[in-house]
């Protein structure tokens, strides 16, 4: 029994090799490009939502401001609050007739548009945990609302939320499995093929299993090392400190007296 | 004395229910040194955020070059030319030394790289810091990052600066290298706005004291008087405090 297992396995590896790795190489596709996508339209909508105007704001972007919360809101709930698969199924016909999907192409922006609004809550989080005195100081030198959040806030933001931002393509590797719902020919959708012509579900499953671990764990591994990275000092310092009764000025000295 | 730069009328502000300001009259002169003193609470750090419109004030007036900074149309504009120093420093932390001073001169003056990174060097080597220009801003001393942040201010050529305590969070070794530097701005002929607990500094550097409490300006003067005889028994009370130690 054991060595039967083991048997079909190498047996369906050896046959179904290639379709596998068409399915491999379309699920890093849709997960990455999916998720660089949805990092690009969490910085936008979480980046939008977390600018507070003070009262130096003009009346038009108050009300601006207002509308495009508003809508972000709702992008954000929606996506949030509806099944991936259901939002797959949706957006694929109701789109169909407006863009002649590829099929490569709908996996891409269902994942893009689904990953946006978790990416937008990330960000904002992220922002929130920026210190204040970083806008304040940003806002004291004349920078504008935007140019603080583009200089300032967002760079730091997105360092603060990097491990929940690794996550969501972690996570974007396994659940671009329900894409199979539109016929995406990603993993999953080509093992079920594979399982569907040799009826051995148990072993192809496996296989399938084997495979996303290895993704997923690589991927890991890989965020880790950049975390590690980031973690670092950018620049190294130079070794010698100025001695500040060296400086051009000499006081006596002035303190609590 | 001559030419006011700041005049502040009969200012208010209060935050919900509880009123922070309750009608500040205030005035500095050009190249005056006015220290800021009083107790936690008393207002100073609000006062200091009015000037340069990170708070709006209530009632009142602010003249600032002789312009009314609250018809003021483009905040931004005005706030590049008042500098300002705080107490937690606020560098950014996603720049290095370098970055963190010529940022605001491309963004908001519109420099170019080149020109800013000119001005951020002259001005980090006015405060010794030349040398660190390319030094992470996270891991740099306290004593050193403020010296950073005033040069990141300074490069913005501002004609008056704000500083709100900001030797209080450092430690005491540090807090000369500060004031070192400070000093030299005012010997210059900076006007500057310095909220202090350092009346060693105030009684050497400043022109003129000014003693908030709860709201109001108790006493002002020249830091002589002011140390040796104040009038108000609430500053005379409140500068006790420093000479025990
Ligand atoms: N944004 C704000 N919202 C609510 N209350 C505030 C705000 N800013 C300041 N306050 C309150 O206003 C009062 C005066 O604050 P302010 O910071 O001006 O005092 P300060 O004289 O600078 O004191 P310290 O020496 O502690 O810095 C304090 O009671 C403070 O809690
Ligand atoms: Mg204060």
């Amino acid at each position: 029994m054991q060595e039967s297992f083991f048997r079909q396995v190498l047996d369906i590896l050896q046959k179904y090799w290639p379709s596998m790795a068409i399915g491999i190489q379309n699920t890093l596709i849709i997960s990455l490009t999916g998720t660089i996508i949805g990092l690009v339209i969490g910085l936008f909508v979480g980046g939008l939502r977390a600018i507070r105007l003070d009262y130096t704001a003009s009346k038009s972007a108050l009300i601006g401001k207002k509308i495009l919360d508003f809508a972000g809101k709702v992008y954000i709930d929606v996506f949030r609050g509806t099944p991936m698969m259901v939002q797959a199924v949706f957006l694929y016909y109701a789109l169909l007739n407006i863009v002649h999907w590829d099929k490569l192409g709908a996996g891409i922006f269902v994942i893009s548009v689904n990953t946006g609004a978790y990416m937008a809550e990330i960000i904002r989080s992220g922002i929130q945990a920026v210190d204040p005195g970083q806008t304040e100081a940003a806002r004291s030198l004349g920078m504008s609302n935007i140019q603080t959040m583009m200089n300032v806030v967002l760079p730091q933001a997105v360092r603060n939320a990097f491990p929940a931002i690794g996550n969501e393509f972690i996570v974007n590797i396994k659940d671009s499995s329900v894409l199979m719902i539109i016929s995406i020919a990603d993993l999953m959708f080509q093992s079920k093929s594979i399982a569907g012509s040799t009826f051995q579900f148990t072993a192809t499953y496996g296989i399938t299993a084997a495979i996303y671990f290895i993704l997923t764990s690589t991927a890991s591994l890989i965020l880790n090392l950049i975390e590690k990275r980031l973690n670092r000092p950018r620049t190294s310092f130079p070794q010698s400190d100025t001695d500040p009764s060296s400086m051009s000025l000499a006081t006596e000295k002035a303190g609590k007296s | 004395m001559s030419n006011p730069v700041v005049e502040i009328k009969w200012l208010r502000k209060s935050f919900g229910t509880l009123e922070v300001l309750k009608g500040v009259d205030f005035n500095v002169n050009e190249s005056e040194v006015v220290c800021l003193i009083g107790s936690s609470g008393s207002g100073k750090s609000t006062l200091l955020r009015c000037i340069n419109l990170l708070e709006k004030p209530d009632d009142g007036s602010i003249h600032v070059f002789g312009q009314n900074i609250l018809d003021v149309k483009n905040v931004d504009q005005y706030r590049a030319n008042v500098g300002m120093c705080f107490q937690q420093f606020n560098l950014f932390k996603n720049m290095n030394v370098l970055k963190n001073c010529m940022i605001a001169q491309q963004k908001v003056l519109h420099r170019s790289a080149k020109e800013a990174e000119e001005k951020a060097r002259f001005y980090l080597r006015k405060v010794g810091m030349e040398q660190f220009a390319l030094a992470d801003s996270n891991m740099i001393s306290g004593g050193q990052k403020q010296r950073v942040a005033i040069a990141r201010a300074l490069c913005m050529e501002p004609k008056l600066m704000l500083f709100d305590e900001p030797t209080s969070a450092l430690d005491p070794e540090m807090v000369k290298e500060v004031l070192v530097v400070m000093k030299q701005l005012a010997e210059e002929g900076l006007t500057m706005i310095v909220v202090t607990h350092e009346m060693g500094f105030a009684r050497q550097v400043a022109d003129r004291v000014v003693f908030m409490d709860k709201g109001v300006i108790e006493e002002e003067g020249d830091p002589k008087t002011m140390f040796t005889n104040p009038k108000s028994e609430r500053t005379r009370e409140f500068l006790s405090h420093f000479q025990e130690d």
